[in-house]
């Protein structure tokens, strides 16, 4: 990790606020699963909060991201509200998306959201239109495409690095490569090298440690003032490692995963914990300090759940509206 | 009044709504200097500069998604998709990204779109350009569709399209294009869900579609000819429909044929032909006839293929019979 200066101790903090509350967001999500007090299923975030928040805190609110079926921590890393995404998650009338997007869905275009996807690499192409009309409208804002391993594998990410290399747009294609494609290991289902793909595209590509909060959010910052000035696109790969199964449900997975590589990320490999020991060895904040972090962000979340389960669900009118934009 | 054809009435909608709109722009393959096969969009590029008329590679998932992610942030693509057929590449950028965005997220974002395409067989181009695939998309809540049946509703209905913030897909006839037809010169929009009533008539109705407006046109001048008053209407737009100007004439004729170039299986004709035998089933003297493209792969012979669309004469032979009380099964 690079040395520190004080001068960075809000922002460090604030990283390590951000990634703690993707981490509380998704263990209250899970229990929630597993208590059957939530409908449906999601993705679970948790391990991978580096990526988010390394890749977010470069951005500015008017630049825009997509994101994934495992998308919580885009948002939350976007500035995401947990209230809204509680009763988002809850099918409330007040969650992002009124109820009517879900977990897999969740968009929250005030902070540049333009929505999780439920279809793998389904957003891919939305990611570089944004790029493309953000500069047909002569604004610098750039567009980070999140989308993870397995959409390595959908032919349209190929189609549209093309015509994002070809236009020069300002979009980053941010890989989080988890190492897991669903039910399958990343290496039974891509062949060669991954930043491969996009160099052949003449874009130029990255991998970072994607455990590493402060490395990518270095790399992050530079590619985003590099976009910004019209020199992208640029492809990432960040080394990433999902701490769950696919989804909340996927409990049983030892026949494609051992316990032993699960145990061995989560101790030594986790984005958190290895940050918060840097900063406290740094000196930037003692272990009580980023305890009292923690607690607060557990008592939103806690407050939020609780705000969510009491909130309305829509009104049954609400079903038919919003299927057309109703002439102005 | 001026005539001009199809293609130049497109080429005017286009050009017109970039000139009022800056955020208007359009993309697809060869729309530039080639202006399309059909020569649809010559001299856009002259005048707006290729940032605004794109020339794409041949990738229709990837253009369409760019289309949708520049249209969900303040942009206003018009898509040009060669040939129907190839909408079967785009489904999942249409149907599940644009089609479902407005509604996935309560609201907050919208999808201004649209996705100009064709339909149309006789064209000997085989089974994979011949295709007349509208009833597909009008199965997807959240997209419009809709059918111009001359170069005064291509016109009209593109420039409605564009200034819809919904996503909208427009089937042009490519045997059309170079129809001519009267289009005036100053500015006009055709509303979408208001079906024309092209010709009035008492003894049948005949709705027809987009090709299938001039056969139904031309098979109520041959029933004229017998002694009988066809009325003809086409609906213009099938998502919405229209379906009151339907269901008005057909309480007065008592007697229906919907004629639509899409396959007969589960398509156009199947939805508003229900509609008739829900809503108007006790004003019926005969059961509503559909016609429509043969239920078989477009094949390439002349032969063969010309037997796979509705003719004016089919569908006057089918109003005769219905209207001497024949027992009729459709073909």
């Amino acid at each position: 990790m690079p040395a520190t200066g004080k001068i960075n101790t809000e922002s460090y903090m604030r990283m390590y606020r951000q990634m703690v509350r993707i981490r509380e967001f998704e263990d209250t999500a899970n229990q929630l699963y597993l208590s059957a007090r939530m409908p449906g299923i999601t993705h679970m975030y948790s391990g991978q909060e580096a990526v988010a928040v390394g890749i977010c805190e470069a951005l500015r609110v008017t630049d825009r991201i997509t994101s994934t079926h495992r998308g919580h921590g885009h948002c939350i890393a976007k500035g995401g509200e947990f209230k809204a995404m509680f009763c988002e998650l809850l099918g409330k009338e007040e969650g992002y998306c009124r109820g009517k997007g879900g977990s897999m869905h969740i968009a929250d275009q005030l902070n540049g959201n333009l929505g999780a996807n439920a279809i793998v690499g389904g957003s891919t192409g939305i990611a570089t239109g944004s790029a493309l009309s953000a500069r047909m409208l002569g604004t610098d804002d750039i567009t980070v495409c999140f989308f993870g391993d397995g959409a390595t594998a959908q032919g349209i990410w190929y189609e549209v690095m093309n015509m994002a290399a070809l236009w020069k747009l300002p979009v980053i294609y941010a890989c989080e490569n988890n190492g897991y494609s669903e039910y399958t290991r990343t290496d039974e289902i891509a062949s060669g090298s991954i930043g491969a793909r996009a160099e052949a595209f003449g874009i130029e590509s990255h991998q970072v440690d994607g455990q590493d909060v402060l490395a990518v959010n270095d790399l992050a910052a530079r590619l985003v003032e590099r976009a910004r000035k019209g020199e992208g696109p640029f492809f990432v790969e960040l080394m990433t490692y999902r701490f769950h199964g696919h989804h909340v449900g996927d409990i049983n997975r030892d026949y494609y995963r051992a316990k032993s590589e699960e145990t061995a990320w989560m101790e030594q490999r986790d984005p958190i914990l290895n940050f918060g020991n840097w900063l406290s060895e740094q000196g930037i904040a003692s272990a009580e300090e980023l305890e009292s972090v923690n607690a607060e962000v557990r008592a939103d979340a806690e407050a939020a759940v609780e705000y969510a389960f009491s909130a309305r669900f829509p009104d049954a009118s609400e079903v038919g509206k919003h299927v057309y934009v109703e002439a102005s | 009044m001026r005539s001009i054809s199809l293609s130049q009435a497109v080429n005017e909608a286009i050009a017109e709504e970039m000139r009022r709109d800056e955020s208007v722009f359009l993309i697809g393959e060869d729309v530039a200097e080639a202006g399309t096969p059909f020569k649809v969009t010559s001299g856009l590029v002259e005048e707006f500069g290729t940032d605004r008329v794109i020339d794409t590679p041949i990738a229709e998932p990837g253009f369409v998604g760019i289309a949708v992610g520049a249209a969900m942030t303040g942009t206003r693509p018009i898509v040009d998709i060669m040939f129907g057929d190839f909408l079967f590449l785009v489904m999942d950028q249409l149907c599940n990204q644009a089609a479902k965005t407005h509604y996935m997220s309560g609201g907050k974002l919208k999808v201004p779109l649209v996705l100009r395409t064709n339909l149309g067989a006789t064209r000997r181009a085989g089974a994979q350009h011949s295709q007349s695939l509208h009833a597909l998309v009008a199965h997807i809540p959240g997209l419009k569709v809709a059918l111009p049946s001359s170069a005064y509703e291509a016109k009209g209905l593109l420039k409605s399209a564009i200034r819809d913030d919904n996503p909208v897909v427009i089937f042009e006839d490519k045997l059309m294009y170079q129809d001519k037809a009267p289009v005036p010169e100053d500015e006009y929009l055709i509303p979408f869900g208001r079906s024309e009533v092209l010709r009035e008539g008492s003894d049948v109705t005949l709705v027809g579609t987009s090709s299938m407006r001039q056969v139904c046109e031309k098979a109520a001048d041959l029933l004229a000819g017998g002694g009988i008053d066809a009325e003809v209407i086409d609906p213009r737009t099938i998502a919405p429909l229209d379906e009151d100007t339907i269901l008005r004439s057909v309480r007065k004729t008592s007697r229906a044929i919907v004629v639509d170039e899409g396959h007969r299986n589960y398509g156009v004709t199947a939805e508003i032909a229900s509609r008739i035998g829900e809503k108007a089933f006790y004003h019926l003297d005969a059961p509503v006839i559909r016609l429509g493209a043969m239920d078989v792969p477009v094949p390439f012979s002349p032969a063969l293929e010309d037997l796979t669309v509705p003719t004016p004469e089919g569908v006057a032979e089918c109003a005769r019979r219905i209207v001497s009380g024949e027992h009729v099964h459709a073909p």
